[in-house]
């Protein structure tokens, strides 16, 4: 599949890297003791240290640590055992101690890779550059007051994970797809949860335009985008803007780009030139952070299992397509209902059912799996239900319907409605004969030669058996009735 | 990292700042440095310089580079919350608030 971009003058290669900021599940901020909870009250997360009183002093929260390591053993990447905090020194309203505690030259996370499964069913490797810790900075509302800016502290100091990618993306698909996959392990991992709205998870975009196999573009960096779609319109709108500039005659600014909501285009920020000096130093406030090997280990044997590896066994051992399996592992908790619901079934049908109907009886009604009422034995065991003959597939779809409004089992609603399927060739022969009987001068059309009435006949014995019959069985009987 | 400081890595080489590193490095530190304050200033930094550029002379191959001379590690708090739920404190020196919020002049990109 060529990504090439077509433009007046030919074909371009667009090249993408992201940033991603995951800030980090734990229950107070990297550096003070003050909680991380969303939607809290304007500055009532928020301790001395935060507010960057004077001869406050920042003390590491481990649990940030940890984190930090087990995403970086998630990513399959090194474990930097020393690494060193510095000051990122810039002002700004919500920054209140005038730098950010950051990681700049050791961070505690090297090169790592990350594996894309596209949707045409190839495999992408996309380069990890480095993962390091660093503080979130505050919340600015600029619509509150016609001249003021409001400033809410809560965010500052809570604990971000900036993930740098190499410039290994090349369509706005893959950055996408880079993303979500990104976002899965890091649910998988408990280290993030991922949450776009509430910007848990915001990705600064990378993107230049070169031709094909040829050096690297100038490129531009727009900021702050939470959402998948974003994301994709940011790129698509960049690439678009940087080939016409180039096709024109001119040249890309390296720039920071801002990206509006509303129109889907992006800005050059007012820039200072300033404003990426940011004098980094070791923060004289923190020493060296070094990890013990022993607890790198601690951790990478607790780690749980993650989504390559689940995937690997749903194409591998239980034959599910590459597509199946994606959807079924992006999240967890979809993975382990799966998991659960076809232990001893047909795997491939349950993962059917539960691609088909059940998400889409959960996209109709808005609900998530977890408000759902049809737990992972019942759909086993209605899956269970028509391997073993007892109902049709097409019964099966009513059952599931019923099962997914009442939360009753397959069982109980075919026994109660009377759905079993007939199996009994008796019964099924006299529905025949019923049906034979009524339509004479089709039976005498089919025997002349006219083999599209079969079907007619198949669905007047489904229909006078309510949809009960064993279809294999009428097939059979009914060939042989016709043509004997 | 540090651009505008003629910094050369070889041993016994000078550091220098001049007059427009100095008016930059103000201006990124929000200090007023008034511009005839500026050419002494870069004198005086220029006279630290020198004198922390003596260090070069200590030979230090092969010596790890120490980051603290107590011996002691990296400290770690609990992952506990604390601290926070002190709005009025934190707010106490603020010239300007309004619902629990810092007001300040606007700063909009």
């Amino acid at each position: 599949m060529s990504n090439l971009v077509e433009g007046r003058t030919g074909e371009w290669e667009v090249v993408i890297g992201l940033e991603v900021h995951a800030q980090v599940a734990s229950n107070a901020k990297l550096f003070s003791g003050a909680p991380t909870a969303f939607g809290a009250d304007p500055n009532a997360n928020v301790s001395l240290v935060d507010a960057a009183m004077p001869g406050m002093l920042p003390v590491i929260n481990q649990e940030c640590v940890r984190q930090a390591i087990r995403t970086g053993l998630g990513l399959k990447a090194e474990i930097n055992l020393v690494s060193v905090f510095d000051r990122k020194n810039y002002f700004y309203a919500d920054l209140p101690q005038g730098y950010q505690i950051s990681q700049y030259k050791q961070p505690i996370v090297g090169e790592g890779v990350l594996r894309l499964d596209m949707p045409d069913g190839t495999t992408r490797e996309i380069g990890i550059e480095r993962l390091h810790l660093e503080q979130d900075a505050g919340k600015s509302m600029h619509d509150q007051h016609p001249s003021k800016s409001y400033i809410d502290l809560n965010r500052t100091g809570v604990a971000l994970m900036e993930i740098v990618s190499r410039p290994d993306m090349r369509s706005a698909a893959e950055a996408a797809a880079y993303v979500r996959k990104l976002r899965s392990i890091l649910r998988y991992l408990g280290t993030c949860d991922g949450n776009m709205e509430e910007g848990s998870l915001r990705a600064d975009v990378n993107v230049s335009v070169r031709r094909p196999g040829g050096e690297f573009g100038t490129r531009t960096e727009t900021k702050n985008l939470n959402s998948l779609r974003f994301i994709q319109q940011a790129i698509d709108y960049e690439v678009a803007r940087q080939i016409e500039i180039i096709e024109d005659g001119g040249e890309i600014d390296q720039e920071t780009r801002l990206f509006d909501t509303s129109t889907g285009t992006t800005r050059a920020m007012r820039s200072k030139e300033d404003a990426h000096d940011y004098r980094y130093f070791p923060d004289p406030d923190l020493l060296p952070l070094v990890i013990p090997q022993e607890e790198v280990d601690e951790l990478s044997a607790a780690l749980p299992e993650l989504p390559d590896q689940i995937r690997d066994r749903l194409t591998g051992e239980y034959g599910l397509s590459a597509y199946d399996a994606a959807v079924i592992i992006e999240e967890r908790e979809t993975a382990s209902y799966y998991e659960a619901a076809s232990a001893g079934r047909d795997r491939k049908l349950v993962a059917n059912w539960m691609t088909v109907e059940l998400f889409g009886a959960l996209n109709k009604s808005g609900q998530t799996l977890a408000d759902c009422k049809v737990t992972p034995a019942a759909l086993g065991g209605l899956v269970g239900l028509i391997e073993d003959g007892t109902i049709s597939g097409k019964i099966a779809k009513d059952v599931f319907a019923t099962m997914f409004e009442t939360g009753k089992d397959a069982a109980a609603i075919v026994e109660e409605q009377g759905l079993k399927q007939v199996s009994d060739s008796g019964a099924i022969e006299a529905m025949i004969d019923e049906v034979i009987a009524a339509n004479d001068d089709k039976v005498a059309e089919y025997r002349g030669g006219k083999d599209k009435l079969f079907g007619f006949f198949v669905g007047q014995v489904m229909k006078a058996s309510k949809g009960q019959a064993n279809p294999g069985m009428v097939n059979q009987l009914l060939r042989a009735k016709l043509d004997g | 990292m540090l651009r505008g400081f003629h910094c050369n890595r070889t041993k016994h080489s000078i550091m220098s700042v001049d007059k427009s590193t100095v008016a930059r490095v103000a201006r990124l530190a929000r200090i007023h440095v008034p511009e005839d304050r500026q050419e002494k200033l870069s004198a005086e930094l220029n006279g630290i310089l020198a004198w922390i550029e003596e260090l070069n002379e200590v030979d230090t191959d092969n010596v790890e580079p120490i980051a603290s001379v107590t011996g002691h590690s990296l400290p770690r708090r609990k992952d506990v919350v604390s601290d926070g739920d002190r709005v009025d404190e934190v707010l106490a020196n603020v010239p300007e608030t309004a619902s629990g919020f810092f007001v300040v002049p606007k700063v909009v990109e």
